[in-house]
C-alpha cells in the first residue's frame, strides 16, 4: 500500500463523511478544528487519519502543528482534550496554540499527555509536509519538500510540482523540483518520450536513488531508444559511484589513521624516543577524555554559554592533568626501572589497572556523556561522498598536534636536550644537561599529548574507564610499524594502517580485516624489524 | 561527593532501622541463622558497566525481603564476590560461593561465556543459579533458571513488528560472539521462512568494542537506498553501541529512513549518550522503565531511595532479578527448606507478578513467561512503548527455527531432561544427571 493510495483513500473518506454527516458545516476544512482531533487517547491509525485530513486541507498553516507532532512536542490537556504545542519549562509546560503559535498559558506536566508518535507517523507527517510546504516562503523548506517528493516518486504530485516549478525563483531548488518531477513521471503512465526525458534528468542527478529508479525504468520500458539511453546512463552512474566509493574509502582510512595517530603520537615520544614500554599510555588518553567530561559538566552547571568552547578549554587542562600524572609516574616509578623493560612493562600495566579502577570508583563504571559542540555535528556532501564534521576536525587536529610536536622536538631547547639525551646520554650529561630532568619532562610531554588525544577521542568513542584499553595495542602497532624513534614514521604508519584497514573492511569484513592487517604487520616486521623508517646512525644500537 | 552522600544516607537509614528494631520490634523480625544469597556480578573490568547495577538491585531486593520478615523466618544475608569480567574467575568465584560460603542460591552472570564457565560448577556442587539476561537460548540446565528472554521472547517479536511496519530488507549487525551469531542464525532462518530473498539480508559482524563505524554505516546506507524499506537488527554489544549510533546520526540516517532495533540497548546504556539523534530507533525488551503500572512505580521509588540518586534508571535485567528473586523466595517458602533439590523441584509452576502488570510463571524448561514490548527511544533517554504482545510469551529453550534444535524439548518436571529428542524419543544430555534428578 503506497502512501499515495492511503492518502487518497483517507481524503475520499474525509470528503464522503464531510458530505454525508455534516452537510450543515460549509467550512468543514477548518484546520484548527481538525488539529483538535489529535486530542484524547488514540490508536496510531486514528492519528494517521487526522494527518491525512490535515494534508487534504492544503492549508500551509497546519505545517506548524504537524512539525510539532513529528518532534513529539504536540500534547493534549487531560481535562478537556484540547491540543497544544508544549515546551518544557521546569515542572510546567508552556503552551502554544497549534495553529498560530501564540502563547496559550501553561499547565503542570502531570496534566498533559503527549500525542503518541512512531516512525510510520513521522513518515506520514514528512510526506504531508512535503506537499504542503512546496510553496513555502523559506527556500530551505521548499528544498526539503522537493527532496521528500523525490523519494516518494508519486505520480499524483506531477501537477502540483509543475505549478511549483513555474513559480520557483531559486535555481538550486528548481533543479531539485525538476528531479522530483522526473521521479514522479517515471513512476506514472505518461507517454514514452516524456519518460525518456525524465530518465535524462535522473541520469544527470547520478546518485544511488536515481540509479534504482533508472534500473526499474530500463527493465519496464518498451521504448527501445529510451532503454538504450537509460542503460548508458546506468553504466555512467555506476562508474561514478565506484569512483566515489574509492574516494570514500580513502577518506575513511585517513580518518581512522588520524585517530590512530592521535592515540599513538604520545607513545611515539615515551616509547619511541625514550624506549619506555608504557602500558598505562591508554589510561593517559582516558584521563584526557574524563577531563573533557569534567570541563563540560562544569560548563553545563555554571556557564552554559561556553559549551561551544568546551573542547578548546579542555585541551590545556587535559594536557596538564595527563602530563602531571605522567610526571609523577616517571619520578615515582619508571626512573627506577630504566634499562629493565620487563619490569617496566609489568609496573606500568599495574599502574594502568590502578588508574582504571580509580576512575571507575570516582566516576562510576558506566559511560559518561560528552557532548559534541554544534560545529562538530552533522555532515556535508562532496560529490557522492558524505564527510562528517567531527572526523574532518579530528584529522585537522591530529595533523596540528603532529606539527606542534615536530616544532617542539626540533626548534625548542627542550627538544634539543631530549634528542641529545636519547642519542648519547653520557655525552649530554657531560655537556651539562640535567638528564633526569629531561627524562621526566619528556615523559610528561608524551603523557600530556596522550591527554590531548583523549579530548579528541571523547568525540568519537565512549568515555568509560575502558577507553584506553582499546587503543593501547593499536598504538604500539603504529609506533613499531612506523619505526621506533621516528615521528614521521608514526604519521605514515598510522595513515597507511588506517587506509589499509578501510580498504580491507568492505571485502573481508571488520573482524577478518583486522586479522589480515595484524598478519601483514607481523610479516612486515619479519622483513624490516625496525619498521618503515628505521633509525640510522651510531646511536641505534646504543 | 555523590558516593559520600549515598553512604551517609545509607548509614543513616541503617541507624534508623536499628533504632526502630530496638524500640518497636515488629512481629516479623527475622531471626535465627541467616540464609546466604550469593551475588556473582562483575564489579570491575569491562562488564562492570552493566553488572554493578544488578548487584545493587539484588542488595535492594534482599534488604526489602528482610524488612518483610526474611525467608522461613530467617534473615537473608547477601554474599557479594567480584569475578572482575574474567570468565575463568567466574567459575572460581562460583565454587567459592557454594563450597566455602555455602550460599543457598546464586544470582549472577551477564555474558553467555560467563554462564557457560560456571555451569559445570553448579552441576557438580548441585546449587541454583538465576541468570537474568536475555540470551541466545539453545540451553536448559537443571541447576539454572533463565529469567531473561529467550530468542522467541525478544528477537522474533521484534522482527514481526518490523514486518508489520513494511520492512523488506534486513541488515543483521552484531558483535562477533556467540549470542549475536546464534540469534542471527535463528533470525535468518525465520526471515527466509517468511519469504525474504537472500539478497535482501546481509549479516555483518564487528569485533568487541568496535569504534570506527564509518564503513559499516555507509554500507548500511547503500544497502538501504534501493527503494525497499530497510531496517537494522542490532545485536551489537556493550560499548560499541554508542559510536554506532553516533555515526548513524552523523551520516544523517534517521529512524524514519532506516530504523535500528536493538536487543542489547536499554535505559542503562542510553544514560551515556545524548539521545536526540536516536529518537525513533527501537529496542525490544520485556520491561521498560517507562511502563505505567503501580508495581513499576513502587519498584522505581524503592530503587531511587536505595541508591540515593534520582537519576538512576531501572532496566530489563533488573526486572528479571526481581522476578527470579521473588520466585526463589516463594519456592523456598513452599518447600520449607533451602535444600537445592527441593527448591529446584518446587520452582516450576511458581507464579509471581512482574513489573508490567502481568504474572510470570516458571516453566518446566526453567524459562519464564514474559510479555514482549517494543519501544522507541525518546529524547529523554527512555522508551515509548509502541507495541506489546497481548499475552505473555513462554520462553522456548530450543529454537523452532533451527532444524537441529526444533525437535528438542526441555522439561525438568515430566521428562527430567534439558534436551529431550522428540524424534528419537530419548534424552540426549547427561543421562546420569537426569537420573540423579529423578532420585
Amino acid at each position: 500500500m503506497t502512501p499515495s493510495i492511503r492518502w487518497l483513500l483517507a481524503a475520499l473518506t474525509f470528503l464522503f463523511s464531510a458530505i454525508s454527516v455534516a452537510p450543515v458545516h460549509a467550512q468543514e476544512s477548518d484546520p484548527a478544528a481538525t488539529i483538535q482531533k489529535f486530542g484524547g487517547k488514540q490508536s496510531y491509525d486514528e492519528t494517521e487519519a487526522v494527518i491525512s485530513e490535515l494534508a487534504a486541507t492544503g492549508d500551509a498553516r497546519v505545517a506548524r502543528a504537524l512539525r510539532a507532532l513529528r518532534e513529539g512536542d504536540l500534547y493534549w490537556r487531560e481535562s478537556d482534550e484540547a491540543v497544544f504545542i508544549a515546551e518544557r519549562n521546569g515542572d510546567n509546560y508552556d503552551l502554544l496554540d497549534p495553529l498560530t503559535g501564540e502563547p496559550a498559558g501553561s499547565e503542570p506536566r502531570g496534566d498533559m499527555s503527549k500525542v503518541r508518535v512512531k516512525n510510520s507517523i513521522r513518515n506520514a507527517v514528512t510526506t504531508a509536509l512535503g506537499s504542503l510546504t512546496l510553496r513555502a516562503e523559506n527556500p530551505a523548506q521548499r528544498m526539503r519538500a522537493a527532496e521528500t517528493l523525490f523519494s516518494e516518486a508519486d505520480p499524483e504530485m506531477i501537477e502540483p510540482l509543475d505549478a511549483a516549478i513555474e513559480a520557483e525563483s531559486n535555481a538550486d531548488v528548481l533543479i531539485r523540483m525538476q528531479e522530483a518531477r522526473a521521479a514522479a513521471v517515471l513512476a506514472s503512465d505518461r507517454p514514452a518520450p516524456e519518460k525518456a526525458e525524465a530518465a535524462q534528468v535522473l541520469a544527470n542527478r547520478g546518485d544511488r536513488e536515481s540509479l534504482t529508479m533508472l534500473n526499474r525504468f530500463a527493465n519496464s520500458t518498451e521504448d527501445q531508444a529510451a532503454r538504450t539511453a537509460a542503460i548508458a546512463a546506468i553504466a555512467a552512474i555506476e562508474n561514478n559511484i565506484a569512483f566515489w566509493n574509492q574516494a570514500q574509502n580513502i577518506w575513511y582510512g585517513l580518518s581512522l589513521g588520524s585517530v590512530l595517530l592521535l592515540a599513538a603520537i604520545g607513545l611515539a615520544i615515551t616509547f619511541g624516543v625514550m624506549g619506555v614500554i608504557n602500558m598505562a599510555h591508554g589510561e593517559m588518553v582516558m584521563l584526557g577524555a574524563y577531563t573533557t567530561f569534567v570541563v563540560q559538566e562544569f560548563i553545563r552547571t555554571s556557564a552554559p554559554g561556553l559549551f561551544e568552547w568546551s573542547l578548546l578549554i579542555a585541551l590545556p587542562l587535559a594536557f596538564l592533568v595527563s602530563g602531571t600524572v605522567g610526571l609523577v609516574m616517571e619520578r615515582g616509578l619508571i626512573r627506577f626501572l630504566y634499562g629493565r623493560p620487563l619490569e617496566t612493562l609489568l609496573a606500568t600495566f599495574g599502574v594502568s589497572l590502578i588508574l582504571q579502577q580509580a576512575v571507575r570508583t570516582i566516576f562510576g563504571p558506566s559511560n559518561r556523556e560528552v557532548g559534541n559542540p554544534d560545529w562538530m555535528s552533522g555532515a556535508f556532501d562532496i560529490g557522492l561522498m558524505s564527510v562528517t564534521w567531527n572526523r574532518l576536525w579530528i584529522i585537522i587536529f591530529a595533523l596540528a598536534v603532529f606539527a606542534a610536536l615536530l616544532i617542539v622536538l626540533n626548534k625548542t631547547p627542550l627538544g634539543l636536550q631530549m634528542r641529545a639525551v636519547t642519542q648519547n646520554r653520557s655525552m649530554a650529561s657531560a655537556m651539562g644537561i640535567r638528564t633526569p630532568w629531561v627524562d621526566a619532562m619528556t615523559f610528561a610531554l608524551g603523557s600530556g599529548i596522550a591527554g590531548i588525544a583523549g579530548v579528541a577521542l571523547s568525540q568519537v568513542d565512549n568515555v568509560s574507564p575502558n577507553l584506553g584499553q582499546g587503543y593501547i595495542i593499536d598504538s604500539f602497532m603504529v609506533v613499531v610499524f612506523g619505526g621506533v624513534g621516528n615521528l614521521w614514521g608514526t604519521l605514515v604508519g598510522a595513515m597507511s594502517l588506517g587506509i589499509l584497514n578501510k580498504f580491507l573492511e568492505p571485502y573481508a569484513g571488520a573482524v577478518l580485516g583486522k586479522i589480515v592487517v595484524l598478519v601483514l604487520i607481523i610479516l612486515f616486521i619479519q622483513k624490516r624489524p625496525r619498521g618503515l623508517f628505521a633509525q640510522k646512525g651510531r646511536f641505534v644500537d646504543a | 561527593m555523590k558516593s559520600a552522600v549515598t553512604w551517609m544516607q545509607r548509614t543513616a537509614a541503617a541507624a534508623a532501622m536499628v533504632v526502630m528494631g530496638v524500640t518497636g520490634a515488629s512481629a516479623q523480625e527475622p531471626s535465627g541463622e541467616p540464609i546466604k544469597v550469593g551475588i556473582l556480578h562483575s564489579l570491575s573490568g569491562t562488564m562492570a558497566i552493566s553488572e554493578t547495577t544488578l548487584k545493587d538491585a539484588m542488595l535492594m531486593l534482599i534488604e526489602e525481603q528482610n524488612k518483610k520478615g526474611g525467608v522461613l523466618g530467617r534473615p537473608l544475608e547477601p554474599v557479594v564476590v567480584d569475578p572482575a569480567s574474567d570468565w575463568p574467575l567466574f567459575a572460581e568465584k562460583a565454587r567459592e560461593l557454594i563450597s566455602q560460603e555455602e550460599v543457598a542460591v546464586v544470582f549472577g552472570c551477564w555474558t553467555s561465556v560467563s554462564r557457560k564457565s560456571v555451569l559445570p560448577v553448579f552441576k557438580e556442587l548441585n546449587s541454583i543459579l538465576f541468570y537474568p539476561v536475555q540470551y541466545e537460548g539453545e540451553e536448559s540446565e537443571r541447576n539454572v533458571f533463565y529469567t531473561g528472554a529467550a530468542p522467541n521472547q525478544q528477537a522474533i517479536p521484534a522482527v514481526d513488528y518490523l514486518i508489520d511496519e513494511g520492512v523488506e530488507r534486513w541488515v543483521l549487525e552484531g558483535t562477533d560472539y556467540v549470542y549475536p551469531r546464534t540469534t542471527n542464525k535463528i533470525l535468518e532462518q525465520y526471515l527466509k521462512d517468511k519469504g525474504v530473498a537472500d539478497e535482501d539480508i546481509i549479516i555483518n559482524y564487528t569485533p568487541f568494542g568496535f569504534s570506527d563505524w564509518q564503513t559499516e554505516v555507509s554500507r548500511i546506507k547503500e544497502f538501504g537506498s534501493t527503494g525497499k524499506k530497510t531496517a537494522v537488527v542490532s545485536t551489537i554489544n556493550g560499548d560499541a553501541n554508542v559510536p554506532f549510533y553516533k555515526e548513524l546520526g552523523n551520516q544523517g540516517i534517521e529512524a524514519t529512513d532506516i530504523p535500528v532495533v536493538a536487543f542489547s540497548v536499554g535505559e542503562e546504556e542510553l544514560a551515556g549518550i545524548d539521545t536526540a539523534p536516536l529518537v525513533g530507533h527501537l529496542a525490544a525488551w520485556n520491561y521498560f522503565m517507562s511502563v505505567d503500572t503501580p508495581e513499576n512505580e513502587d519498584f522505581i521509588a524503592k530503587w531511587h531511595e536505595f541508591i540515593g540518586n534520582e537519576d538512576r534508571v531501572t532496566n530489563d535485567p533488573m526486572e528479571a532479578h526481581y522476578i527470579g528473586f521473588n520466585m526463589w523466595v516463594k519456592a523456598v517458602e513452599e518447600a520449607g527448606t533451602t535444600d537445592p533439590d527441593e527448591v529446584i523441584a518446587a520452582l516450576p509452576g511458581t507464579e509471581v507478578p512482574n513489573l508490567t502488570g502481568g504474572t510470570s510463571v516458571m516453566l518446566p524448561n526453567h524459562h519464564i513467561t514474559k510479555p514482549v514490548l517494543i519501544g522507541e527511544i525518546n529524547d529523554e533517554g527512555q522508551f515509548d512503548v509502541v507495541s506489546e504482545t497481548e499475552d505473555l510469551v513462554p520462553g522456548d529453550a530450543w529454537s523452532d527455527f533451527l532444524p537441529e534444535s526444533a525437535k528438542l524439548k526441555a522439561d525438568w518436571v515430566e521428562l527430567k531432561c534439558g534436551n529431550y529428542d522428540t524424534e528419537a524419543e530419548k534424552c540426549l544430555g547427561d543421562t546420569a544427571m537426569a537420573e540423579e534428578a529423578a532420585n
